[in-house]
Parts: C-alpha cells; structure tokens; sequence
C-alpha cells in the first residue's frame, strides 16, 4: 500500500509539523529565486542550507535515496553535459549541477514529507487551490496500488495464454502495449465505479465544508520569510565574492 | 433532524420510469410503475442485465442531467415528492467493489467526505463520523489507514461513509458480493442491526437471494427491458414466481440449480508444490511496507481427474497459490514441479516452461475475464492459441466452433470480447483456457473464483463444463468461496488460512479419490 502516514514530530521534525502549503511555497521561493542564477555559490549557499534543514523535515534515509536518487542522477549528467559541451569550462559545469539540485530539492523535502491529505487540505483551504483537482488528485492517490496490482495480473495473463516476448525486442514492445490496452481498459472502469462512488457521497453538488482545518501558524509564515532569507543572503554571498553570473549575461 | 433516532425513511415513486444508455439502442429498463413506502425495505430481484444497478443508480440521483451517468430518462421518478436529487443528501449508496468505493486515505476522513460535500457544519462532522463508524462495528480509529483493510471492513466503512450522511433512501448495491463468506456474514450482521435501528427505507440488490431475504419485507422483480414482473412479500413472490425466476438464471431459495456432473475418476498427480513459500509483490510507494510472507511451506498435490478447491478467506494467498501452480509465478522458496504424464513434457519446474509450452499444458481462467483476452473478436480469441501451436487452419476452426457452441458463444463470435455481457466474458474467458490445447484441452486447469457473480445458466454450464473435463481425466484447481459449487465439484478441499494449507475433506461422504502417486 501507498503508506501516506508521515511522522508527525515535535521539535525533532520542525519542517514535518509545518503546514505543507507553507512548505510548497517556501519551496516555490527558493526555486523560482534561483532561476536567474547559474554560478555555484549562489546555488551552493541555498542547497547547503536546504541540506541542512534534511534531518528535520522528518523524510527517512531510505525515502531520501529513493527519490533523491534521481534528482542527484539529473543533476551529476546536467554537470557533465556542460562540462563537455559548455562554455564555462568546469565552473560552469558544477554551477550548473547545484542550482539544479538546489532548485529540486526543496519541492522534494515539501511534496514527500507532507501528508497528502494534508497537502490537499493546505491548498484549498490556504492557498484557494480549487478543490475538484485537489480531490481528483487525492482520489488517483488511492488508486496508484489497484493498477500497480492489475499491471502484475495482466503480465500473467499474457503468460498463461502463451503470449512472451523471449528475446525478440520487436515483440516485446507489441507485447507491452497489448498489456498497456488491457490496463487502460481496466484503470478507466476503476476510475469510473471511484467517480461514481465520490458522486454518489454528494461530491461536487455545491459548497462543501470541511472537516479538517488547515491551520497556519506563526511558524509557517517564519517558513517562508526563512526560505526569503537564505535567498538574500545566498545573493549577497555571490555578490560579495563577485561569483555571480546571470542567466542572459 | 439530527436526533439519535436516525431520520424518517424516504417515499419513492415511480410512474411509467424508463431509461436507455447513451448509445444503447434498447432501454435498459421502461414502464416501471413502483412505489415504496417510507421505511420499507425492499430486494431488488431480476435476470442479469435486468437494470437493477441502473435503477438504484437513479434513485440516487447519478443519472440526472449533470449525473456521472448519461443516458435518456422517460417517466418520472421521485424521492419525496422531486426528482432524485444528490444534494438533498436524502440518499446513501453502497457499491460493490470494496477497492473504489473508498476515497481517502484515512478512515475518519473517508467517512467525513460524504457530510463535507454536504455542506455539514464542521463541528458536527465528527461526531456523525464517530457515531457511524460505531454503529458499523469498525475497530480501529479515525486515522487508521484504508489500505490497510481486508475487504469486507473497506465495505463496512463504505457503509459507514453512506451511514453519516443521514440517509432517508439508503441503497445497497451487492454489498456482500466481493466479500469471503466471513467478510460477507459479518456486513451481514451489521446490516440487520442497523435496520432495526434505523427506519430509513432500503433498496437492495443482492444475487444469492437466500442470504439477504431475512432482511427485507418486500421482493420487487425486475423484467429485462421492461418494468416490474412481481411485486410482494418474500414468500408469495417465491411460490408464485419462482420458477420463472429460476428459468431467468436467478439464485432462488431452495431453488438450487442442480448439475448434472459425472463422477470425479480420480488419476495421477500432475503437479505437485513442495515447501512452497510466497511474498506479497513490493508495494509502490517510498513508505511502502515490505513484502509480507502470505505462504510459508505449503505442499499440495494437484491429481488428474479430480477437482481440488482451495478455500479461505480473502488475502490468505488462494490465487496466490493458485498463480503458482499454474505456472505464472516463481516460489520465494520452494519449488512446483510437473509429475507423471505432465513431466513427459517438461521435467523443469512450471515457473520455468516457456509460455508456450505452458499454454499448452495448464489453462489458466483468471478471476476478471477481461485480463486473459489479447485478440479482437470472440473467435480470434479462440483460434489464437491452435494457430500459434501450428494446428491448420481448417483444423483449428473446425475444433473453435465446437467450443463456440458447446459454450453458447456461436452468435457473439465476431463481436469485440469486451463488448461482451459479465456471463459471457466469463464463457468466453475458459473456452480460452480450453482452447490452449491444439486439439485437447489442457491436462491442468486452474481457476480463480471461476463462478463469480454468474447467475444460475451459466453457473450451471460452467460447473457441468468443468465436471465433464474432470471425467476426461483432466486436474481442475479452483480458488472459491461459492459453496454451491464446492458441493457439486469439489474431491478435495484445501483451506489456506494463516500462510499454511490445511486438508478439510470434501464435505461428501465420498472420501475424495486418493491421487496415486506415479514417480514418473
């Protein structure tokens, strides 16, 4: 099962505490006050400050790995693309591989240490998010399992009637997207009986109400001032060094 | 409103209601004169494809002009005097599939969902959620997670879900019908606590008639395409309509079907798991549990000529097993190997045969039918498997409208497999089993829950079908619940429960044929 429990921490997991509309946002901060920036201090200053903030956020090592891991991949093949192919030789190179991974990772540590019904709450009710896209999204949340598990079963019965690729690559890929239809076919009636099981509950008849409040601390707007801090101070930084270099310059 | 009495249950009526699919061509139902009075309860009975889902899915208000279902409405129909109307919260539905009736992650917050839409003041939530979880018997607390749940406690708290929306019209579609027998009888249970108490007015469509007929006062019989064939109390409907009913294919109390199957002639095991071992697939997901073992060293014997049934509750590993003894899955441990006749083809263990090979030995009928179909008409379906075993094509035709006829599928041999209706796919899903074969059936045929949802033609075909493969000396294994059949068909009846298999006999005063060993 999609475990969506997430430690819920006093001091120890300040970050998982926080309301996760705050931490999309304090995320939304970083990333977009980072865009213009392409040298490695300026990235370096926010992503060290962003590791830091790692062991509060309350995500365990393995969760880390496991979706860091690609983010680390993307951000190590970009630093090499531009060592090669770039113009700014290998400063430009790891400029390029921080700012990725410092932009990354902050929406990382907000989306995976953050309740998704948490999440979903936050946005409709902080950040005036609609709520049909914040529910359908919660509701396609609980079905990620069922064709995970319906993907296995059409895999067996594609073997039970005879039907394997072998070696040949040619039919593998006919093969694939045979399963593929019969998953697509399966996955719309699931989506289907959960629609009809959500209007049956009197889903999108008018306004709702709602049984969770999302509340908003002093803490959470601290975030956020916090994420416009370490920004500042990672431009004053480059700044003063005179490191920075500007995306268009 | 709002007292701990429950609200007074909903008048309905229909006058002259009828409704056609979008893109149907034929009403599913017309000319439904119906009224139910407030706090009746009632069972909705009909041959399949009669409209019984399509006419609770109006009453609750899912077929209107902004309804999830579209289609064309003639007549009226009315919850308390208007048309059908989901805002009103009047109304409370229950499907049958546990996995999609259920929305959110945690069980206080799905329950909360329904009063939300609502517009339910936020302080009044929780205690409706608290109350309708208590009156559903639910164990475990508000936050506990609702993938964690075994099938019958998702439905439970679907019920709960419905329940906390103060129903009037409450509306229960099969809610039993995906459910273990123990599953089933405790929502059972819980409904008919639950009507004593409150005195809305039920609905309910159920298939295996004897189990709910307790619960109701009134039977109303659907006509297919048309409008109600009997209306009355339980007894008088029965004696007076029961037969025909029988004939339509619906479960009647005492009314059994009784299939003429030919004695199991028992014969050498063919396959045989030796200290097998399963693990639950990884789960996606970055906090997902680990694999959890669902069999721990379980041996069985599968013989020719026999039919072995494995019994159990839902998640104990039955299809599980059942994948590996087809051959499908590779043992955490342990091993399935081929013996007697079937080590002739193959001595490696049937995890390890190439696909088509196993094909060819060991039809496997999986539980939706739709799964198994990789062609695009009914009779490619079928010809698919001789043809790509190297029969001729006059051959293999000639062997495909056999099956088609022996299965009634004749008529529907150039129609897309999915367009088909629930009994046919069902058909139409072992005759694919059974074509795998060149010019013979399989020597081993695994099905899981081969009898589910039919009604009483098809079960009926389908347990005479599988009687007769058993008399040609062919191992039926079979996971399923449906005790009707574990009667008619089953010689040995294995129990999975707790990551063990246990022998239980087979319930007849026949001992069940002792599978001669052969060492091959």
């Amino acid at each position: 099962m999609l475990t969506l429990e997430v430690p819920r921490g006093g001091a120890r997991h300040w970050l998982a505490a926080r309301n996760p509309a705050a931490k999309l946002l304090a995320a939304l901060v970083l990333g977009l006050g980072l865009v213009p920036a392409v040298d490695a201090v300026t990235g370096g200053v926010v992503l060290a400050v962003v590791l830091a903030s790692v062991p509060f956020s309350g995500i365990d090592r393995r969760t880390l790995l496991v979706l860091g891991g690609p983010f680390v991949l993307m951000g190590l093949s970009s630093g090499l693309v531009n060592y090669l192919y770039g113009e700014h030789g290998a400063e430009g190179a790891v400029g390029a591989a921080v700012r990725l991974l410092a932009i990354a990772l902050p929406g990382l540590l907000a989306a995976a240490g953050s309740d998704p019904t948490e999440m979903s709450d936050g946005l409709v009710q902080r950040l005036r998010v609609p709520e049909r896209p914040a529910m359908a999204v919660l509701a396609a949340l609980r079905l990620i399992p069922l064709l995970v598990a319906q993907w296995r079963t059409v895999t067996l019965a594609r073997r039970a009637r005879g039907l394997a690729a072998g070696y040949d690559p040619i039919r593998g890929v006919d093969l694939f997207f045979g399963r593929l239809f019969a998953l697509l076919v399966r996955a719309i009636r699931a989506g289907t009986l959960m629609a009809t099981a959500m209007d049956a509950r009197g889903f999108g008849t008018g306004p709702r109400t709602w049984a969770r409040t999302s509340r908003w601390a002093g803490a959470d707007t601290l975030l956020i001032a916090g994420a416009c801090c370490v920004l500042a101070v990672a431009y004053t930084v480059s700044v003063r060094l005179g490191t920075l270099v500007l995306l268009f310059s | 409103m709002g007292s701990t009495t429950g609200p007074r249950g909903a008048r309905v009526e229909l006058s002259g209601w009828g409704w056609r699919h979008s893109g149907r061509t034929a009403h599913a139902l017309r000319g439904v004169d119906l009224t139910v009075e407030p706090g009746e309860r009632i069972l909705l009975l009909g041959a399949s494809g009669a409209g019984k889902s399509t006419l609770l899915h109006a009453l609750a208000g899912l077929t209107g002009p902004d309804g999830a279902i579209a289609g064309d409405q003639e007549g009226t129909l009315l919850v308390d005097g208007a048309p059908a109307d989901r805002r009103r919260g009047a109304v409370g539905l229950v499907g049958q599939d546990p996995e999609t009736q259920l929305v959110m992650a945690r069980a206080g917050d799905d329950v909360a969902f329904g009063p939300e839409n609502l517009g339910v003041a936020p302080e009044l939530i929780w205690p409706r959620v608290d109350a309708a979880l208590a009156a559903v018997g639910f164990p475990y607390g508000r936050s506990h997670p609702t993938g964690a749940l075994s099938g019958g406690e998702k439905q439970r708290l679907a019920l709960a879900g419905a329940l906390a929306m103060r129903p009037r019209l409450l509306l229960l579609d099969e809610p039993t019908a995906n459910l273990d027998p123990e599953g089933a009888a405790h929502v059972r249970g819980v409904l008919s606590t639950l009507l004593m108490e409150t005195e809305a007015t039920l609905v309910l469509v159920e298939h295996r008639v004897a189990d709910v007929v307790d619960l109701v006062d009134r039977v109303v019989v659907l006509e297919p395409g048309g409008g109600v064939a009997a209306d009355g109390p339980p007894g008088p409907v029965f004696t007076e309509h029961g037969a025909a009913l029988a004939a339509q294919g619906v479960w009647i109390p005492g009314a059994d079907p009784a299939p003429a199957v030919p004695v199991a002639p028992g014969g050498p095991v063919l396959a045989e798991a030796a200290g097998v071992a399963a693990r639950t697939p990884r789960e996606p997901g970055v906090r997902a549990a680990p694999p959890r073992t669902v069999l721990s060293d379980v041996d069985l014997a599968v013989a020719a000529g026999t039919a072995t049934a494995l019994t159990g509750p839902n998640g104990a590993g039955k299809s599980t097993l059942l994948m590996m003894l087809a051959g499908l899955t590779r043992p955490h441990r342990g091993v399935v190997l081929p013996r007697g006749p079937l080590a002739g083809a193959d001595r490696r263990p049937l995890c390890r045969w190439p696909a088509r090979r196993l094909a060819r030995h060991v039809g496997t009928v999986f539980q939706h039918a739709e799964d198994q179909f990789v062609t695009g008409t009914v009779r490619d379906e079928l010809l698919f498997a001789p043809l790509r075993a190297g029969a001729a094509r006059a051959e293999a035709e000639g062997w495909v409208g056999e099956l088609l006829e022996r299965l009634r599928l004749t008529a529907l041999a150039d129609m897309h497999p999915y367009t088909l209706s629930g009994g046919e796919k069902r058909r139409l899903s072992v005759a694919t089993a059974l074509s795998s074969g060149p010019l013979h059936a399989p020597d081993v045929l695994v099905l899981d829950e081969p009898t589910f949802g039919q009604d009483t033609r098809t079960w009926r075909e389908l347990v005479e079908l599988l009687g007769a493969l058993r008399a040609e000396g062919r191992a039926v294994v079979m996971a399923t619940h449906d005790e009707p059949l574990l009667r008619s068909l089953a010689d040995v009846r294995v129990r999975v429960a707790g990551g063990r298999t246990e022998a239980c006999g087979d319930g007849t005063e026949r001992a069940g044929p002792r599978p001669e060993r052969d060492g091959g």
